[in-house]
């Protein structure tokens, strides 16, 4: 197993502070608008892009709602082992609010393709974005595509991309691990 | 670990106590589903359920049909009161007709103790036992934990008291093995007649006096007297059973602490508990049937996630 280094602490910050900046130029004060960061790793991206808007550009009061979507799954009963659940949390109304989803890596679509069933639960958003830090080109299942992107990556199959957060792994960096 | 040890839900004693504390965190999940303003998930759209209840039932059948709608698994019902039961059909008959009709998984009650068992080696359809005479039924005592571990936090070295019937009682038994898996210390209350002589080797002791079983314990579970496995008298009259196993206001309020009281239904009200005590705050018994529910959600889950596609 070998792994390359895609993106080193600085670069992810970089493309962190131009996420931040892409959503206030299309939210502005964020009174009509929602981040959901899918669980389970959408959401230290979703709270870091939430802390540096707080902090960094003034923006107050972002509501950010945690999303799982393992029961919405379309592998149900096809892979070996079942995937556990994680806590949904969104304790405000996404009802005709703009929602942003907030995920580390897309990849396939189809954890978008379940998110977006399963925030159909909680009311009817007036409009759905989505936010990846990295957008795998050439490998999607389903048309879906980001409304904002950290980094596009030509990654083949059996390569995984792998997102690091200093929170959780100690470092900020974006990893291709070749098996 | 995501996945559970058994193929079936047969009894508590069939499964272990990670088993136990996967279907809670399972069902934690699912509690906050059925609290959403859309309460169903997809998971189990290709999934059929029979519920066969060859005995009567009103919460579990309930509880069992909304879990298994909230999952959105198709349903087909079936009781014996209206069924080619009654023309001498025999159960591995029935069973094996329904089947037929491409059925994955069945939730059974039947009145003999063993009918789930008896059925698992029989057929191909992942089976859960919703009661099966007075031998146990498991999906009850994951409720009554888990509402015990959601008042606590844990149930590891909580005093439990179980009182009343607990010769007849499928309740009782399968609530012993789930507290003794996860830590809990347990005793039964109730007239020497309805206690079975073997039950210590359980690991349950027995307390003859209700007031002090009540100053020992954290939580305590009101059994219904079950009339209708009963071949004899065990105790000579209803009134007397009330007053010296009948929970009421008066002894509850003169314990010097605050105990949480459970009843798995239904409630015979002036029998085994009055109406203060069920109506009051101590009692938990409504939050026991939410969580049934979600409860048998996460069994219901997490079994279909073993079963075959068909396709394979």
């Amino acid at each position: 197993m070998s792994q390359k280094v895609l993106l080193n602490a600085t670069e992810v910050n970089i493309a962190l502070h131009r996420l931040a900046c892409q959503l206030i130029e299309n939210h502005d004060t964020f009174s009509e608008t929602v981040l959901i960061g899918i669980q389970p790793r959408g959401v230290f991206l979703a709270e870091r892009i939430k802390l540096l808007l707080e902090t960094t550009y003034k923006v107050k009061n972002i509501e950010l709602g945690y999303l799982d979507i393992t029961f919405y799954r379309d592998d149900f009963r096809r892979n070996d082992k079942p995937i556990e659940a994680s806590t949904t949390k969104i304790d405000f109304i996404i009802e005709d609010k703009k929602v942003v989803f907030v995920d580390d890596v897309l990849y396939t679509g189809r954890s978008i393709r379940a998110a977006l069933t399963a925030i159909q639960s909680f009311g009817r958003p007036l409009e759905i974005e989505l936010l990846t830090f990295i957008d795998r080109r050439f490998s999607r299942h389903l048309p879906i595509q980001p409304d904002y992107r950290g980094r596009q990556v030509d990654a083949i199959n059996h390569e995984k991309v792998k997102v690091c957060w200093e929170e959780n792994e100690g470092l900020d960096a974006v990893y291709l691990i070749k098996n | 670990m995501s996945e559970l040890s058994v193929k079936h839900l047969l009894g508590i004693k069939y499964i272990n106590e990670n088993d136990i504390n996967l279907i809670f965190k399972t069902a934690d999940h699912f509690k906050e589903v059925i609290n959403r303003s859309i309460k169903k998930v997809p998971s189990l759209r290709d999934i059929t359920i029979a519920n066969l209840f060859f005995e009567n039932s009103t919460r579990t059948r309930l509880s069992f049909e909304l879990a298994e709608k909230r999952l959105s698994a198709d349903v087909v019902n079936f009781s014996a009161s209206s069924s080619s039961v009654k023309k001498g059909e025999t159960l591995i008959d029935t069973v094996n007709n329904i089947l037929s009709m491409k059925v994955d998984m069945v939730v059974m009650r039947h009145s003999n103790p063993g009918a789930g068992i008896f059925l698992s080696k029989h057929i191909n359809a992942s089976i859960i036992n919703a009661g099966d005479g007075a031998h146990e039924h498991p999906t009850q005592a994951l409720l009554d934990c888990y509402s015990i571990r959601e008042q606590f936090g844990e149930v590891a070295g909580k005093n439990i008291l179980i009182v009343g019937d607990i010769l007849h009682s499928r309740v009782a038994l399968s609530n012993i093995f789930a507290l003794k898996k996860l830590g809990a210390n347990v005793k039964v209350c109730g007239p020497k007649t309805l206690i079975p002589k073997y039950i210590s080797s359980l690991g349950v002791t027995v307390e003859l006096s209700l007031k002090k079983a009540l100053e020992w314990c954290d939580v305590a579970n009101m059994l219904r007297v079950q009339n209708e496995r009963m071949d004899i008298n065990y105790f000579p009259t209803t009134r007397e059973y009330t007053q010296q196993f009948g929970l009421n206001k008066k002894i509850l309020d003169s314990l010097d602490k605050e105990i949480i009281v459970m009843h798995p239904g239904p409630i015979n009200r002036g029998v085994e508990i009055t109406s203060d005590v069920a109506d009051s705050s101590q009692a938990i018994i409504l939050n026991q049937v939410e969580n049934g529910v979600a409860i048998r959600m996460a069994v219901l889950y997490l079994l279909a996630s073993k079963l075959q596609r068909n396709e394979d």
